[in-house]
This record gives structure tokens, sequence and C-alpha cells, in this order.
């Protein structure tokens, strides 16, 4: 399984293509809504991609959990171990 | 006993001869929809890219805007109503069990005693009518066919719903479907997934409504946003990526590309899923016309036509997609 760093990361340009933010804003502390302007349909394409680049599922109701990007990299890193 | 029957014979191929299209005169502009809702005009654009839709008045019926819509499908295919074997309206929004819509829009243009049902098969309603066209024609049951797609869904969107009133408008496209010397039409990939019933529904049936103790009330329709743009963004863009197998074409070979205008952010969201070269015209009609469930697509292709996105002979794929859940997708060639 990818390091927290490694997950980080791939979320970040996955981010960077969906949505357009730069890639090294998109840090653990960042709200996705808040900080970096994606809005829920933004983060259904977040989530959809992230599922196929880590080999996971991201059920719909745990998606309004995932607040931060620390909180999705910690919920793939949980699902992939 | 022994004699034999005859089976039907049809043209050996089908294609769309003509297409017409009726929007309502009055312009809703997300102000509007705001004075109701707790929204803004720059969070309907962002989140639908509608900048404004059309509401039909009082005089414009479903009807009356299927009628003007075929009238001018007819003369763009330069075909008379006389010779219209069958007429198929795809609507959702014509509030009588019975007659059918069709049977009035049939005897209105001129065209008794053609054939004359409604199908009820959502924002797939025109995808769904166009395959049965193409069937009819090459299957013998009727030599020239029109399908209409066509809504006046502010008569069942609640205007208070701030996740749908700024979504639904109303208005009606036609498309004269006749014999073609190649194949204009190709073959439909469709279906459905009633596990999916409850995303987008009319809240409670008729009698429910109408029967209630405290009194009678108006049922709306309600949706489940986020559920349906997965669905449709990622899930209908492997169905459209069968319809272009299917006809024997790739993403490459496309001029146009129409779905169901559902929402702008569905639209991109497809596009990039089937990998759909930056070459391809992308229907884009509403922005000002809002979601028209079964007209959308006819609508979506007239306005291409107009402003020169796409012309005669370019190959379309076309994708409605919707309550039921239902979809269907096939390319064809544009009138």
């Amino acid at each position: 399984m990818a390091t927290t760093e490694e997950i980080r990361s791939g979320l970040a340009d996955i981010v960077n293509e969906i949505a357009g933010v730069p890639a090294e804003d998109v840090q653990m502390d960042k709200s996705f809504t808040d900080d970096l302007d994606i809005d829920s349909l933004s983060m259904v394409e977040v989530v959809v991609a992230a599922e196929e680049k880590f080999g996971v599922k991201i059920p719909d109701d745990e998606v309004k959990n995932l607040t931060t990007v620390g909180d999705a990299v910690a919920f793939i890193e949980r699902a992939g171990s | 006993m022994t004699a034999q029957i005859r089976g039907p014979v049809g043209s050996t191929q089908a294609g769309i001869l003509g297409v017409g299209a009726y929007r309502p005169v009055r312009v809703v502009s997300n102000d509007e929809i705001c004075e109701r809702i707790d929204s803004s005009d720059e969070w309907i654009r962002t989140r639908t890219g509608i900048t404004s839709r059309r509401f039909a008045g009082e005089e414009e019926t479903v009807v009356s805007m299927s009628v003007a819509a075929s009238e001018k499908a007819l003369a763009q295919a330069g075909i008379t109503p006389d010779q219209v074997g069958c007429i198929l309206v795809a609507t959702v929004t014509h509030l009588y069990q019975t007659p059918s819509a069709a049977a009035e829009v049939a005897h209105k243009i001129g065209a008794t005693p053609a054939a004359a049902f409604d199908i009820s098969a959502a924002c797939a309603g025109f995808c769904y009518g166009l395959a049965l066209a193409s069937d009819m024609v090459r299957g013998g049951s009727s030599r020239y066919v029109l399908v209409v797609g066509v809504e006046r869904l502010s008569d069942i969107t609640d205007a208070f719903d701030r996740s749908t009133a700024f979504i639904f408008a109303d208005g009606a496209g036609a498309a004269l479907v006749g014999p073609s010397d190649t194949p204009g039409i190709g073959p439909v990939v469709w279906g459905s997934d009633g596990s999916q019933l409850d995303l987008i529904r009319q809240e409670e049936s008729w009698e429910d409504a109408f029967r209630r103790e405290d009194g009678p009330s108006w049922p709306h329709l309600r949706m489940e946003g986020n559920p349906v743009f997965r669905w449709a963004s990622y899930e209908m863009a492997k169905v459209a990526q069968q319809a272009l197998d299917a006809a024997g074409v790739t993403a490459e070979d496309l001029d146009v590309f129409v779905p169901h205008q559902a929402n702008m952010r569905i639209t991109d969201a497809m596009a990039r899923a089937m990998g759909l070269p930056e070459t391809v015209a992308v229907a884009r009609d509403i922005a000002e016309q809002g979601n028209t469930s079964a007209a959308s697509v006819p609508l979506a292709l007239e306005r291409m036509l107009e402003a020169g996105q796409a012309k005669s002979g370019d190959l379309a794929l076309f994708i409605g997609f919707g309550a039921g859940l239902v979809y269907a997708a096939q390319v064809a060639r544009v009138p």
C-alpha cells in the first residue's frame, strides 16, 4: 500500500486535473469546500478517480465525512489495508 | 389454415430526415428563480451551467408545442402530414391518462389517420422514440414516423425546492424518421435500472396526492442530485461508448455529441470519461433552455444546426438518461 505522502500526492494530482487547483495547495489540513473551492459535484469526480487510482471503494454516504484532504487520505489508507 | 401470412416489408435503412423545435416565449432568469429559493445566479451557473430557461405559458401546451415542432420537422424533411404513418410523443407531462397527446397532435397537424401513441421514458424518451421509429421504418410498420419529445416540467416542479427549482424547463423537439439510402440511425444501446427508482420521481401518485385527508396536494418531481450525477457521468459514459461500438464508429469519427441536457457538469464529466476528442462539437443548449427531459436532445440538436455547430451529414451521438432509471443511446446522421 502507498505511503501517506504518496496518497496525498496522488489525490493532489486528481484534484488538480478535475478542479484545476494547484497540486501543492492540496495539503492534509485543507478543507475541500472551504479552502480548495471544490463543490459536491466535483467531489463525486474526485472520489471516482481516487477509487480507480487507489483500488478502493468510497461509499456515497462516506463522502460527506471527508471534509479535509487528511480525512480522505486516512480513509484511503484504512480502506486499502 | 394453410394460408401463409405475408409479413411486413420495410425499408432497408432508416434515417432522420428533418428536425424541428419549439421554445416557449417566456425567458426566466436565475434571479427570478432565486426569488423563491435561497440561491444565487452565480451558484446556479456554476452548479449547472444554466443562465436562463424557458417556461411555457398557458397557451403553450404539450400538444401545441408538439404541433409547432412537428410542423418544422416535416417542412425540413419535405414531407407532408398525410404521408406520416405514425406519431410517437415522448413525455411525462401530458397530464391526462387518456387520450394520448400523440392522437391530438396527429389530428392537429392533419396526419389523421396515422398511428399515434405516447411513451413514458423520462429524459431518455427521445432516444427511445428514435429507436422505435427506426425499427418501424425498417420493419415495415410505418414509412415515415414523427418522433416528438415534449415537456412542461414547470407544471410538476416545486418552485420552492432549492435542489430542483432552477433545473427543469419546458419545450418541444421533433424528428421525422423515414427511409434512407445509407444507414442513418445506428443500433440503440438501451436499458433500465429499476433498483434506483427513488433517485428521480414524482413524489407520490396523483391518487394519494388528491385523496389526502387534509385536502388535495400537488405532487412534484424530486431528484437526488449527487447520486444521479455520478450515475450519469460514469455509467452513461460506458453506454455512450457501447453505442459507438454498436455502430462501428469511434469517438474520433464523431462530429457532434448531443447528450440529454441534464446539467452542464454532467455533459463535461461524461465527455471527459469518454475521452471525447476536442474536435467533437458538444451540445450546450441547457445554458439558455434548462433541462427539458424528453425534449432536450432534439432541442439541443436544433440549436447546434441553427448555430452552425452541426451540419447536415455530420455523425452524431445521442444519449438520454433519466427517471426509472432508464437510458438509451445511438449514433445517427444529422439531417
